[in-house]
């Protein structure tokens, strides 16, 4: 099958990539570019774990072409931590046991920094719709809200 | 839980002390940076050199006989490099082995990955292929051609169990009839559980309530598909990366399928993306061995969402009816159930555990428990989380409710008044040690959330639940380096994220360091001696047992280096906070050693030290929960608000609180999305209608409450720390909670699982036109 050249930025750095005309992002993301830290739970967009962000839209990268993010910004869980410096939301993930099997964090993660960047005092109620994208079977939600609570407290006073 | 514990199992006694980290919260946790960042490595995110991509062809019907598979043209397609159908599989006998909770015939297992003479389930592997990339292998999968004769097929309990049903398989004749019976049948096995004598005791009853229920499969709905990598090289080493919750039982799995030797085969577990009990079963495994053996190659297999959904999981549907009657004043003299439970194409539900679980919650004197396996043509039932349970607990719990509410007696107090406890007998068998029942309905009794008022349509339930913990074959190696800090290798794969840094504490607890220097890894199989799944809430609880063998083993040796050291004899010395010491002052005035003085010196004083554990670990440690739950509901559309929901559970001994909660929460609220939402769906023609989260819906954050935790700690006490199994007993019961607070609510009782909209709407509309409530 013939590839599309494509040549995109992903967390910062300009990258080139072939791909098939059927591979969504996340294939592209995973399988030729290993960047193995956005998930894959279903496929269809309905379970949030491959989220990443596209010029800064939050989205499922699982549902986005490959062959369409020519020229276009993606972010990823990867590109979230300055070296050892973890993000305040991954440290409070930690901090509040925000995680168990870990499978949907990084989505989890994603979605909640696009949240913040456009709430940065959200309810949480805010928080409860604004992840309603992203499944985890693991905690029940909780401690991922209060995580989100938490991480968004300190941001808001550094 | 098939057989009762062995007399050569390892028990420690409970030893009541003083704990510095057990029960605290470290910042230590080996996993979490790793799954913050992106770096933890889950089975799909492993790669090998020059791989292919295998995938799998599944069948579009129920049941149907395969009459040929023409795979020549798949064959001819540049790319594809091997195909793999049931010829390539031996055939093997009936022969039962423990799989996690429930139990595998070998016979069966090889029919579930690949079927031989008949397809029974939508979904169902006929076909794998593995080739150079995912697209050629799709385009593979496209030009097999698989000839079938379509057969009639039952999909439900209770037609599966009447006498003209289309069978699933011809020689199944009933177990547990006396004499056997002269025709096949669906129902694989009838099973029947006694105490006391029912009949007098609901003579002796005032109020006897009888009830039927229904349930749908739900799934374990973890996110991770499943996916393993298999690399079979020259004269058989084999190597394979997988989702598991039980490697080793994987590779005895494996090597047996394949007919390969044991040794040959090495399996790590990967980082786990959620299992419930889900990943207890080899799906791919077998098939990807299969093929890297055909194409010398590595073969990578994931599947999709649509195969977890239509040939992983599920678990049983259920038909039960539950009898119970009690006197005027409240006690329960008599309990009767039937259990009818799905156990989809092959033999083998939870019915055997789901019976132990009926009524275990109450000291009861008359009690019969009946239950029927029976095979139908779905996936095979996989555990999920206290398998089995919850489905009859919905049931149980619900006649408890009503009785109380005949009785006019509270429900939590009606509960007390019957509840199991120490010496109460079971049903089953064994008599209760201590247990937290009475604690946990105590709790609840002075709960705030009891105090909270109730508006319109608002409506309080109650439910409770009960479950053991397995112990099993459960293996450790602790080394210390030769810095002073601990290196452990464990066998027990951490499906919960919390349980490496459990064992560490323990482990810190007995060496008398910091947690900070122990790191606890799960090895590989040829690692450590044979170590059994991580199911029946065994992780921690067994987990710990081992570690603190081995620990306590490496503790000898550092006594004996102390001892070597001060040129006396090991039994003169004693280990302390974290120090050899001299064990009285008559043995001499020696300066403590600790663990890092007595590692740098250990090359001159006998060698490396290191500790090991194999043991059998002792079952038991039941844990039980009481459950809370205020709901509004909404009349016009049937829709179900949970507005607040309370659990507490006895854990014996909360290691790592925190995770303990999160262990309550998360259950808590995957007991309210199978109560509230989740089914499986058939077509008419028998196929699955919702293989995706979009029509199978799972509960979302804006779905639920805040879940309120407490830990109550009864210790076990046949564990050193008191340690109960935790995982499993939070989903038991908030079905019945819901129903309970649903009917409170609306005055409505529901009997038929899920609780879901349409339902709701459909039970409140009969009411209003029947004008009564039976």
């Amino acid at each position: 099958m013939q590839k599309y050249h494509v040549t995109a930025t992903i967390n910062g750095d300009e990258v080139d990539f072939l791909c098939e005309p059927t591979q969504s992002l996340l294939d592209v993301l995973r399988d030729e570019l290993h960047l193995t830290g956005t998930k894959e739970g279903c496929a269809t967009g309905d379970c949030g774990a491959c989220s990443v962000t596209l010029d800064g839209t939050l989205v499922c990268s699982c549902l986005v072409l490959g062959a369409e993010v020519g020229g276009k910004s993606i972010e990823t869980i990867e590109g979230m931590a300055e070296g050892d410096d973890l993000h305040p939301l991954q440290q409070k993930f930690i901090d509040h046991i925000a995680l168990q099997c870990g499978i949907c964090t990084p989505g989890l993660l994603v979605a909640s920094k696009k949240l913040l960047e456009r709430n940065p005092d959200p309810s949480e109620e805010e928080i409860r719709y604004w992840l309603a994208g992203n499944l985890c079977r693991c905690t029940g939600y909780q401690k991922i809200v209060e995580a989100v609570v938490d991480a968004a407290a300190e941001m808001r006073n550094s | 839980m098939a057989a009762g514990p062995s007399p050569y199992s390892t028990s420690f006694a409970y030893e009541d002390k003083k704990l510095k980290v057990v029960g605290t919260k470290p910042l230590e946790r080996p996993d979490a940076v790793d799954k913050v960042t992106g770096r933890a490595r889950y089975a799909a995110d492993y790669n090998l050199p020059d791989q292919l991509v295998g995938k799998v062809l599944r069948s579009p019907h129920a049941h149907a006989r395969i009459l040929s598979i023409d795979t020549s043209a798949a064959d001819a397609l540049p790319g594809v490099k091997a195909i793999v159908t049931w010829e390539d599989f031996p055939d093997m006998p009936v022969e039962h082995a423990a799989s996690g909770e429930l139990m595998i015939n070998y016979r069966d297992t090889t029919r579930n990955m690949m079927a031989r003479e008949k397809v029974l389930y939508d979904g169902h592997p006929v076909a794998a292929v593995a080739a150079v990339s995912e697209s050629v292998a799709k385009r593979g999968l496209k030009l097999i051609k698989v000839e079938y004769e379509v057969l009639p097929h039952v999909i439900d309990v209770e037609a599966a169990m009447r006498s003209d049903a289309p069978l699933l398989h011809e020689d199944q004749f009933t177990k547990g009839i006396d004499p056997k019976p002269e025709k096949p049948s669906n129902i694989a096995t009838r099973l029947e559980s006694k105490l006391g004598d029912v009949d007098a005791g609901f003579e002796e009853a005032d109020v006897v309530i009888e009830r039927e229920f229904r349930t749908k499969p739900v799934h374990q709905g973890y996110i991770e598909p499943q996916a393993s990598i298999a690399n079979y090289t020259d004269g058989g080493q084999t190597e394979v990366w997988t989702s598991t919750q039980g490697h080793f039982v994987f590779r005895a799995q494996i090597a047996k399928l394949l007919q390969m030797d044991i040794s040959k085969v090495v399996v790590t577990a990967a980082e786990l993306g959620g299992g419930f009990g889900g990943k207890n079963n080899v799906y791919l495994e077998p098939l990807a061995v299969a093929l890297s053996r055909k194409s010398r190659r590595p073969v990578k297999m994931v599947m999709t969402r649509d195969e977890v959904f239509r040939a992983t999981g599920p678990t049983s549907g259920t038909h039960t009816k539950v009898k119970i009657g009690a006197t005027k004043d409240g006690r329960i003299t008599a309990a009767q159930a039937e259990l009818n439970y799905q156990s989809g194409a092959f033999a083998g539900s939870s019915l055997p555990l789901a019976t132990i679980t009926v009524f275990t919650r109450y000291d009861i004197e008359n009690v019969l428990v009946t239950g029927h396996d029976v095979t139908c043509n779905r996936p095979k039932v996989a555990a999920y989380r206290a398998p089995g349970a919850p489905m009859i607990a919905f049931g149980v719990e619900s006649v408890i409710d009503e009785l109380a509410e005949r009785l006019k007696i509270d429900p939590l107090s009606f509960r007390l008044k019957n509840a199991a406890k120490e010496g109460t007998q079971t049903h089953f068998g064994p008599r209760l040690g201590p247990v937290g029942y009475v604690e946990t309905l105590e709790r609840a009794q002075a709960h705030p959330h009891m105090l909270e008022k109730l508006g319109p349509n608002q409506g309080r339930g109650i439910a409770t639940g009960f479950w053991f913990t397995l112990g099993k074959e459960t293996s450790a190696t602790l080394n210390v380096g030769e810095d002073g800090s601990v290196s452990v290798i464990v066998g027990t794969v951490d499906v919960t994220g919390g349980g490496r840094s459990a064992l560490a504490m323990v482990i810190a607890e007995e060496l008398g360091i910091s947690v900070d220097k122990v790191r606890v890894k799960s090895g590989d199989t040829s690692a450590l001696g044979f170590n059994f799944m991580t199911a029946g809430s065994r992780g921690t609880a067994a987990g710990s047992m081992a570690v603190v063998k081995a620990s306590r083993d490496a503790i000898e040796r550092l006594c004996e280096i102390a001892a070597r050291k001060w040129e006396v004899e090991p039994d003169q010395v004693v280990w302390e906070d974290g120090h050899a010491r001299p064990a009285s002052a008559n043995v001499g005035d020696f300066e403590p050693l600790s663990i890092s003085d007595l590692a740098r010196q250990a090359g001159l004083f006998g060698g490396t030290i290191a500790g090991h554990a194999e043991i059998d670990a002792a079952m038991g440690g039941p844990g039980f929960g009481t459950h809370i739950v205020d709901v509004e509901v909404d009349r016009q559309t049937g829709a179900v608000k949970v507005l607040r929901y309370t659990l507490i559970q006895d854990a014996g001994k909360a290691v790592y609180p925190s995770f303990v909660e999160g262990q309550f929460q998360g259950g808590a609220v995957q007991g309210i999305g199978m109560a509230l939402n989740e089914e499986y769906i058939y077509s008419e023609k028998g196929t699955l209608e919702n293989p995706g989260f979009l029509d199978y819906r799972v509960p979302v954050a804006s779905d639920v409450p805040f879940i309120n935790t407490e830990i109550v700690e009864v210790p076990n006490p046949a564990h050193p720390y008191g340690i109960r199994g935790i995982g499993e007993v939070p989903i038991i019961p908030p079905i019945a909670a819901l129903s309970n607070a649903i009917y409170h609510a609306t005055g409505v009782r529901l009997r038929d699982h899920p609780l879901s909209p349409p339902k709701v709407l459909k039970a409140i509309d009969e009411s209003e036109h029947a004008g009564i409530e039976d």
